[in-house]
């Protein structure tokens, strides 16, 4: 481990020297810093740089560490997607309507990881209200994809993604909706994962569609997803969703060992429309884990096609109602002149603070609910869900775990699909089913196109089997090392990671 | 399904948005061509099928009552754009 | 929360000449829980505005509600005292719109799956005996609210009532005058009030009535348009409202026009039902279900532990009364109008059983009494004029003859004003009621004595001189003799 160079730690480095006193949470937090400074102007992946928090965190973290206390996350730089309400701290979510909003309150996950000691970095930026798969949403400016800034990082947890692979943090936060965990984790080169639904809570977390938002990590590698996920993961009761569930040592379950274990292909995510770079890498890990051992089964998802018209009926048919809230009333941004009504008020405030991707999916889901039109939308695309649901609980009963690619394509570049919405949309192909049927889903870096950008390998499990892809996403990692690349950053070192 | 204008400006009302005049006219040719794409959904059949409104099955959790008043009024509108004393302050509602 | 007594009630009858009303009720409960539906904030009246709220019910960025048990105890114990089915799934669902009071924009709320349906409420007409089917009961939470007369230009919104929890009982429209209507409001209010979830204060808001009303031909089976009444706030503004709208639809109707289905709001002062003026563009509440909330299964076991403890309930012990207690209807219906009040009543009885004559002391001076007082203002009288055990033994006292009732009525005032116990105040002001007739006939004989001129008055066919000759032995005797012996003795020695 280069201790001058963050983007060559993790957290299981990070964690030994930390342990072995070769380096304090100081000097990682400040070395960290100085690392944002150089590299953020080319990236913007935050949005906020807490350093005096960053520095009372690590100086804290140093005394536990002084008191012999050892635990997974002391002492570790760690950034928060500015989705969740951190109290005190300006939680902006992407969106001018929330620009200086200073909760009085921590979301759960926040709280855990803080109470774990390790080290809050900053805020991430994010497409706003988690409606995005590019991060081009922001009210605050795009993020650029460290491995080409000419490129997205991918979205809506665009940040996130970009600051694990930037060295900005050793792991970040993000949220996953339809694919917002996955895509930029794929897009980035990085490891991130979507638990299931209910695994993690919500409290806290800026709503953008209830019943399919997931909070989850990314980071380099799959152990560490693992040591993040045994922090933030368990049951809180401020979340009525919110599973009481044991949560198992996700660390000791990375065996390495994947003999035996059932891979599901499904047809539907190899067919036309993915790049031929993409399949190839795919097929070549799924190939890796069958050379350890791992038995492959083809399978079907025949509703698949279904999955990104479901997702967009269901998701912002819940986002207009969880956004009615960002009204001018209690907090956020007010447009009124004096002299306008009440009306006008809310019509004001919501059109100066909402951005135009924001205010499509509000009138679609609004449409989708409103009278005449809730049996045709909205209560159809809960019947398709259904449907998509069962494709995956038959699929399983055939195989352990379900491989494919993350996103049909590699990362795009800045304004390519910003004028056609629905190309946009379809980014999202492959991960927003999992959302759907709540089920926990991991990306991982499994090579590089032609022109050295990431391509991620999706693994889906049943619910409640973070263990099963976690296990083989490790299993995969230890026989390859595409996980260990770092891209050429401006002002930054390249090169080899630990 | 065509969407007139007229919807986008009933939409945009339920919805408490007000639209500039070109925001109208992207936003009606956007949910059109976004509506003709989840049109797919129409050519499933569903009968018979149960809606899924929550991936989780479990009892609903239930919570004692108790009563904790976690801030003091002034850290609760603290936030307010306008405010008058402890009360939240807006244009006038007409009933 | 006294006992409501309506001082004028409207002068018109409810005779509506070819038409008849068709009314149904849709009353919103506050539910007497601690703490509010969905977070721990407190559910009290009256602290500084927004001192009684936390991120969740001031619906803030990221928050997620949690159901108090209570309240869904509460509900339960409605909808089983009420004879109301439980279906196997309840569902939350949002009602979506926009007002400052309702801080996430949308109310949580129940729509096509509430928690209980059927049962009903029985009121008394003078046809007879008759029960009003319930539609539905289900819960949802209370908006905050919204001051508009403190300035000019702007309104100021409290949300400390934002997140309390409400009841909604929902009657079929089977309701037909403005006095069954009021009837079934007290009655469902007594229902609420000995189950102890609700303290049914239509003036503070506590209880609130909507009518739903429509007319049509006498006889006929088809509903006509029915028009919503809100802002009403007492059991006399929910007749005078209601007879009002009666009469309003049948002039449109008889002069050839259709009634508009619409809002329409009372004005108490005005004394008519008015278009609501923001005909806000038309509400569309896109109700879907919470994503937030999973469907609720109310565990059936739970359910008939509610349904064992449930209290007896204001018809049934008032018929009990009757029965087991032989005293009139009237009485019972004042005795069973508070449940507290008829626990008071049968704690006195199991202690002396003259039940009529400690029923007309609870009618009379206790009530009396606990109005003046305002002690029925509680949902619960804590502390009574006399306890029931003190009220028991001075009425015992009469009973077995050591006192005078209207002696009694002294020894009463005097336990009220020391709480000292009715045989100790007896005994230490000497009021032992003098029975010997010894010593009556010898009073007797001295009042007569001394007042032969009005004796031959009296024997010459001044009846009323009696109560003279009766007032003069109880002077002479410091109010003690026994008023019975007196008069006979008296009696007899003025026909002698």
């Amino acid at each position: 481990m280069n201790l001058s160079d963050p983007s060559s730690w993790t957290i299981a480095t990070a964690r030994a020297a930390l342990d072995l006193r070769e380096v304090s949470a100081t000097e990682l937090a400040n070395t960290i810093l100085e690392r944002i400074a150089t590299v953020e102007p080319s990236v913007h992946a935050l949005l906020k740089v807490t350093h005096e928090r960053a520095l009372a965190d690590a100086a804290a973290a140093d005394e536990r560490l002084q008191r012999g206390e050892r635990a997974p996350l002391l002492g570790i730089p760690v950034v928060l997607k500015d989705i969740f309400a951190t109290r005190g701290i300006t939680t902006t979510c992407g969106s001018r309507i929330l620009e200086n909003f200073e909760p009085p309150y921590d979301s759960d996950a926040a709280q855990r990881l803080a109470r774990a000691g390790s080290v809050l970095i900053g805020k991430t930026n994010m497409d706003e209200f988690a409606m995005g798969s590019s991060n081009e949403n922001s009210a605050f400016g795009l993020a650029h994809n460290p491995w080409d800034p000419t490129r997205v990082p991918g979205g809506s947890s665009g940040g996130s993604a970009a600051a694990v692979a930037a060295g900005e943090c050793l792991a970040s936060l993000g949220t996953d909706t339809g694919g917002s965990i996955r895509l930029p984790a794929s897009y980035c080169g990085v490891s991130g994962i979507k638990p299931t639904y209910g695994r993690v809570s919500r409290y806290g977390v800026i709503a953008y569609a209830s019943s399919l938002d997931q909070v989850g990590p990314l980071a380099w590698t799959v152990r560490d997803l693992a040591a993040v996920l045994g922090v933030i993961a368990g049951h809180d009761a401020r979340d009525s969703t919110s599973v009481p569930r044991d949560v198992p040592d996700y660390v000791a379950g990375l065996t390495g060992d994947v003999a035996g274990l059932r891979i599901g292909i499904p047809r539907e995510y190899f067919a036309e429309g993915i790049a031929p770079d993409v399949e190839r890498a795919t097929r070549a890990a799924i190939k890796t884990l069958a050379d350890h051992g791992a038995k492959l089964v083809e399978i079907g998802l025949p509703h698949t096609d279904y999955a990104i018209a479901t997702y967009y009926l269901v998701a912002t048919a819940e986002a207009s109602s969880n956004l009615a809230r960002y009204d001018g009333v209690r907090f956020g941004l007010r447009r009124a002149q004096s002299g306008d009504s009440l009306l006008e008020m809310y019509r004001q405030t919501r059109d100066a603070g909402f951005g135009p991707e924001v205010k499509r999916r509000i009138m679609l889901g609004t449409y989708a609910l409103s009278a005449g039109y809730y049996e045709a939308y909205y209560s159809k695309a809960l019947q398709v869900r259904t449907l998509i649901r069962r494709d995956f609980s038959e699929a399983f009963a055939r195989c352990d775990v379900i491989a494919a690619p993350t996103a049909p394509t590699t990362a795009f570049r800045i304004g390519e699909k910003v004028a056609d919405p629905l190309a946009m949309y379809l980014s999202d192909i492959f991960t927003t089913s999992a959302n759907l049927a709540g089920l926990p889903a991991l990306s991982i870096p499994c090579g590089f196109d032609a022109s050295g950008l990431p391509i991620g390998l999706q693994l889906i499990a049943p619910a409640f089997g973070e263990e099963t892809v976690l296990r083989a996403g490790d299993a995969y990692q230890r026989a390859t090392d595409w996980h260990r690349r770092r891209p050429t950053l401006a002002a930054g070192r390249s090169g080899e990671g630990a | 399904m065509p969407v007139s204008l007229k919807d986008v400006d009933h939409i945009a009302l339920l919805a408490r948005l007000g639209l500039e005049d070109h925001e109208r006219a992207s936003l009606r040719s956007d949910l059109e061509s976004i509506l003709g794409y989840i049109g797919k959904l129409q050519t499933l059949d569903t009968s018979g099928i149960e809606p899924t409104a929550h991936v989780v099955d479990m009892p609903t959790p239930l919570r004692d009552d108790l009563v904790r008043n976690c801030e003091d009024a002034e850290v609760m509108v603290a936030n307010a754009p306008d405010r008058d004393r402890t009360y939240l302050r807006v244009p006038k509602i007409i009933e | 929360m006294s006992t409501v007594t309506d001082q004028d009630q409207p002068a018109t009858t409810d005779d509506y000449g070819a038409f008849e009303p068709v009314i149904g009720l849709e009353v919103h409960a506050q539910l007497l829980t601690a703490s509010k539906l969905f977070c721990p904030c407190s559910a009290q009246f009256g602290a500084e505005p927004n001192a009684h709220t936390c991120p969740v019910c001031m619906g803030m960025p990221g928050v997620l509600p949690v159901l108090n048990r209570r309240a869904l105890e509460f509900a339960v114990k409605t909808a089983l005292a009420t004879g109301c089915e439980l279906p196997p799934l309840a569902r939350w669902a949002r009602k979506n719109y926009f007002y400052p009071d309702l801080p996430k924009g949308y109310q949580i709320s129940m729509f096509e799956e509430p928690l209980a349906v059927g049962g009903g409420v029985d009121i008394d007409t003078p046809a007879g005996l008759k029960r009003v089917r319930l539609t539905r009961i289900h819960m949802e939470e209370d908006a905050g609210k919204s001051i508009h007369d403190a300035h000019d230009a702007h309104s100021l919104v409290d949300l400390n009532r934002a997140g309390v929890p409400l009841m909604e009982i929902v009657s079929e429209p089977e309701i037909g005058s403005f006095a069954e209507a009021s009837a079934y409001l007290r009655s469902l209010r007594t229902i609420l009030q000995f189950l102890g979830v609700c303290d049914g204060n239509m003036e503070e808001g506590s209880m609130r009535c909507d009518a739903n009303v429509s007319v049509r031909q006498r006889g006929s089976s088809e509903l006509g348009t029915r028009t919503e009444i809100k802002n009403i706030n007492s059991f006399r503004n929910v007749e005078r409202a209601i007879d009002f709208e009666i009469r309003r639809q049948i002039d449109v109707v008889e002069s050839g026009g259709r009634v508009v289905q619409e809002t329409r709001l009372w004005d108490a002062d005005r004394a008519v039902t008015a278009p609501m003026r923001s005909k806000e563009h038309a509400h569309d509440y896109r109700y879907f279900p919470d994503p937030d909330l999973l469907p609720l299964r109310v565990d059936r076991a739970w359910v008939e532990e509610l349904r064992q403890g449930l209290p007896e309930l204001p018809r049934p012990r008032c018929a009990r009364f009757v029965s087991q207690y032989e005293i009139p209807a009237y009485d019972a219906e004042v005795l069973t109008a508070r449940r507290d009040l008829a626990d008071y009543f049968e704690a006195a009885v199991a202690k002396h059983h003259n039940a009529k004559a400690i029923s007309n002391w609870v009618m009379g001076d206790i009530l009396r009494l606990v109005r003046e007082r305002k002690l029925d203002d509680a949902l619960v009288i804590e502390s009574w004029p006399v306890p029931a055990a003190a009220l028991a033994k001075l009425v015992a006292l009469i009973d077995d003859q050591t006192i005078s009732g209207k002696i009694a009525k002294t020894v009463f005032e005097e336990m009220v004003a020391t709480g000292a116990e009715p045989g100790d105040i007896v005994a230490s002001k000497g009021l032992t009621q003098v029975t010997d007739s010894g010593a009556i006939t010898a009073a007797i004989d001295d009042v007569l004595a001394r007042n032969a001129d009005k004796v031959t008055e009296y024997k010459g066919g001044k009846d009323k001189l009696l109560g003279f000759f009766v007032g003069q032995v109880m002077k002479l005797t410091g109010g003690k003799a026994n008023p019975q012996a007196v008069n006979e003795i008296l009696l007899a020695k003025l026909a002698g």
